[in-house]
């Protein structure tokens, strides 16, 4: 497992350039947050939530909006038909390290992206500790993009990609909602970060144990 | 000695087996062929060599003056072609080269890039994507992304494929040319690249009727 920090990063921005160039998983992934926040806002039609359903949607609208965008980091390497040309040219642990800095990357815009519009939309959504708030946005983002990362080049070969990625990332991510929700509730509705912090240790052991166990899987995801 | 020695290669897929106590070793300053019927397993076996499938049964030992190569390095040393390698056609050949150099951990030097292009008779004027590049420039590309970093190990699955009758020449040129200082391994059912091969191993173990001279 020998993990070069230069192909890495080489990696990381030739997906960045050839995003900017393609707009493929930028789109998608903004036109599905504006959808959904649409719909929300249509069924909600003026009413005031309250702040535990308000939090609920958000995490709705973050995990969906995920679905439908981050499994193109590996997805769009196999359809290109690059893959090969991947596997020789670096190690599995820096292809993984490469396109999981990417996906973190454009979960953390996204993420901001989902709130900003939430806060601006939603009425009455208050948050009384906003440090505490966008630290348990970063760490859900960190914990979703490890996550879908391994599981995108786990599916990556399946045939029913679309359908694979959900079903498969919804039970490996279910301990992080619920932890990301519950922080999320006494970041908007507490009046101390205390009651927070089991939520958030949860929170950082699980990205720690997705990431040390997805660099350890890799190398026979990678390979045929 | 720099070289590859494989041994008891097989590789099934299901329950069909391609590929069956494959054993052979290629050296520095020969090159070597592998050739068979359509279908027999001849690119199977360049992806099983190049490190992109693992065999069912079997192994490969790479040795580069005298020592052995571990795994995980030989991607550093291995230059490959085949029809099966896409390259990224959103980017430029020059932005191409770039990334592979950068990925690779190379400084980019764009003169040497140009110079590598200039060789391959690729244009070195152009920033268009290559995605409109013709199937035959795009087979040269894949020799200018196999032949960038110098690599001491050269696997050319179908080289003349696509190509033109001066740019199966130059290719031909450019084997001869490396032949001495790096061990190349060709898997082809062309006549005329086979006759550059010293050695040669049949897949499909018929005695190939590439070794008959065609009547013209």
């Amino acid at each position: 497992m020998a993990l070069a920090v230069k192909p890495a990063s080489a990696l990381f921005q030739k997906d960045v350039r050839s995003e900017l160039r393609t707009r493929y998983t930028l789109n998608a992934l903004l036109m599905f947050v504006v959808i959904s926040i649409s719909v929300v806002l249509f069924s909600v039609a003026g009413e005031t939530l309250q702040p535990e359903i308000t939090i609920g949607m958000l995490w709705i609208v973050m995990f969906f909006s995920a679905m439908s965008g981050m499994s193109r980091t590996f997805v769009a390497e196999e359809e290109k038909g690059t893959t090969m040309t991947l596997q020789l040219l670096a190690s599995p642990s820096s292809i993984y390290a490469g396109k999981l800095l990417f996906n973190l990357l454009l979960i953390v815009c996204l993420n901001a992206v989902i709130v900003v519009l939430f806060l601006l939309t939603m009425e009455k959504f208050a948050i009384s500790q906003p440090g505490l708030f966008w630290l348990v946005i970063l760490l859900g983002g960190f914990g979703i993009a490890s996550a879908t990362t391994i599981i995108a080049a786990i599916i990556a070969k399946a045939r029913t990609k679309g359908t694979l990625f959900p079903v498969l990332s919804f039970p490996i991510l279910l301990p992080l909602i619920m932890a990301g929700i519950s922080a999320t509730k006494t970041a908007v509705m507490g009046t101390t970060w205390e009651a927070a912090i089991p939520d958030l240790q949860l929170l950082v052991s699980y990205i720690v144990v997705v990431i040390t166990t997805s660099f350890l899987l890799f190398d026979y995801v990678w390979k045929d | 000695m720099t070289g590859i020695t494989v041994k008891d290669i097989t590789q099934r897929f299901n329950r069909r087996t391609v590929l069956k106590d494959v054993n052979f070793t290629a050296e520095q300053g020969k090159v070597f062929g592998i050739t068979g019927k359509n279908g027999s397993g001849k690119s199977t076996l360049v992806k099983i060599i190049s490190g992109i499938i693992s065999p069912t049964k079997g192994s490969i030992a790479f040795t580069r003056n005298g020592e052995d190569i571990p795994s995980e390095k030989r991607h550093e040393h291995i230059g490959l072609v085949g029809p099966y390698l896409t390259l990224y056609e959103e980017f430029s050949a020059l932005e191409n080269l770039r990334f592979f150099h950068s990925i690779r951990g190379l400084k980019y030097d764009e003169q040497q890039s140009n110079e590598l292009l200039a060789r391959l008779d690729l244009p070195t004027d152009r920033s268009d994507p290559i995605a409109a590049y013709s199937s035959g420039m795009m087979q040269r590309m894949r020799f200018a992304f196999a032949l960038l970093h110098d690599p001491a190990f050269l696997f050319l699955d179908e080289p003349t494929s696509n190509l033109d009758t001066d740019g199966k020449n130059k290719v031909h040129g450019i084997v001869r040319e490396l032949s001495a200082e790096r061990c190349i391994i060709i898997a082809t059912n062309d006549y005329e690249d086979f006759v550059l091969c010293d050695d040669y191993y049949s897949v499909d173990g018929s005695v190939p009727a590439l070794l008959e001279q065609p009547a013209n």
